[in-house]
């Protein structure tokens, strides 16, 4: 064996290189998203039928992150914080990415109409094919709103879960979906203001290099403001309640606090204390988004008993 | 001649051919699943909420319709 050849084996991929092809950090958020969603839903649905639909929503959502991959392979070797993924480390090649990204696309799709219905299936595809192509080969290089539009992309999932359950769209998964919306950019503006030297090298426009870091603080608090009117309204609907109520009370009372402390911060407080606002922000809009869901399922524990919901 | 020697390549080969075969095991459960719930549980033939579509009988039309069809009504029109 020539060294060369030696030397291509040790970059050999293993089977772990492929799966986090599927970003499955991402995809843990879109199976809680997605299995509250059908959880709260009015219709039950047969243990069986809501694990598999679950888990191909899952496969959909890792498939669009395998497609991500593959069309964002320059500009991931050139961030710190992504230089490490398959194919930039030369694990996968380009083309083997986009193989598995189309192929499991096709078959998330496919699988979940066959087991639950077509409208969840619908909603699947226009998910995937709205991260890979609306936010990856459009968006996300062209203007610094790419995060704001492209957030539809992760606010789907539980308005598929809602879809696997009843078959159709009703202005609770609309709310759900625009919770996860409206809470994107401050979560993703938040991570900007200290990871900056990133976005800056790739060339990606974020709003921190296009309109400056007080413009960006001053979107996190107008999305923040902007958010909890919707966290709130979800909780008058049918699969909201006193608990939910209480969280969401509470949870986007911080929220609005902590964007105030962005806002009034200068870049050289910020540098002088190494972002500690900032990173106490992204670290509580993680958490946000965990208590209003594991509220909502609350909730519809609670009605099981007949207690839950007003 | 044998290879007897493992290589640290060979352990990576394996972990990929595990989890690919595993991964298709489980494909395979997942549609053998699927068609033993759609099929026996959730078919509304076997789990009794199969609802027969109605069929009409000359007992079910109306008597207006039924008292139109007699001689003397056909007679008179």
């Amino acid at each position: 064996m020539s060294d060369t050849a030696a030397m291509d084996h040790e970059n050999e991929a293993s089977f772990g290189d492929y799966f986090s092809l599927l970003k499955p950090r991402v995809m843990s958020l879109v199976v809680f998203t997605a299995l509250v969603g059908l959880i709260v839903a009015p219709v039950p649905v047969h243990p069986f039928i809501a694990l598999v639909s679950i888990l191909f929503i899952a496969i959909g959502g890792g498939a669009s992150g395998a497609l991500n991959m593959w069309f964002d392979a320059d500009i991931d070797a050139i961030m710190k914080r992504t230089s490490k993924r398959p194919i930039p480390s030369g694990k996968v090649e380009p083309g083997e990415a986009l193989g598995i990204g189309v192929a499991l696309s096709g078959f998330s799709v496919l699988l979940l109409g066959l087991a639950a219905n077509w409208v969840a299936a619908g909603l699947l595809a226009f998910t995937i094919f709205f991260y890979a192509v609306v936010y990856t080969m459009w968006l996300k290089r062209w203007t610094p709103q790419n995060i704001v539009i492209g957030g539809a992309a992760g606010a789907f999932p539980p308005m598929i879960g809602w879809a696997v359950a009843t078959g159709g769209i009703s202005i609770e998964s609309v709310l759900m979906f625009c919770l996860t919306f409206m809470w994107t950019p401050p979560h993703f503006w938040a991570l900007a203001l200290f990871m900056k030297a990133d976005y800056d090298e790739a060339g990606v426009p974020m709003l921190t290099s296009t309109h400056g870091r007080k413009v960006t603080r001053r979107h996190i608090l107008a999305y923040t403001l902007l958010l909890a009117p919707v966290a709130l309204g979800l909780g008058i609907t049918s699969i909201g309640g006193p608990v939910y109520m209480a969280v969401a009370v509470a949870a986007n009372l911080w929220f609005i606090k902590g964007a105030f402390a962005i806002l009034k911060r200068t870049e050289e407080e910020a540098t002088a204390d190494q972002y500690k606002a900032e990173k106490g922000f992204f670290k509580f809009s993680l958490a946000y988004l965990f208590v209003h869901f594991g509220a909502l399922l609350v909730e519809a524990t609670l009605r099981g008993f007949g207690i839950g919901g007003w | 001649m044998a290879i007897t020697k493992d290589h640290e390549l060979h352990k990576r080969r394996f972990s990929r051919n595990l989890g690919v075969g595993i991964s298709l095991g489980v494909l395979v459960a997942i549609v053998m699943g699927l068609t033993v719930v759609k099929v026996s549980v959730l078919d509304p033939a076997r789990n009794g909420t199969y609802r027969a579509p109605a069929v009409e009988t000359p007992a079910d039309q109306p008597a207006a319709e039924a008292a139109t069809q007699t001689p003397a009504a056909q007679a008179a029109q």
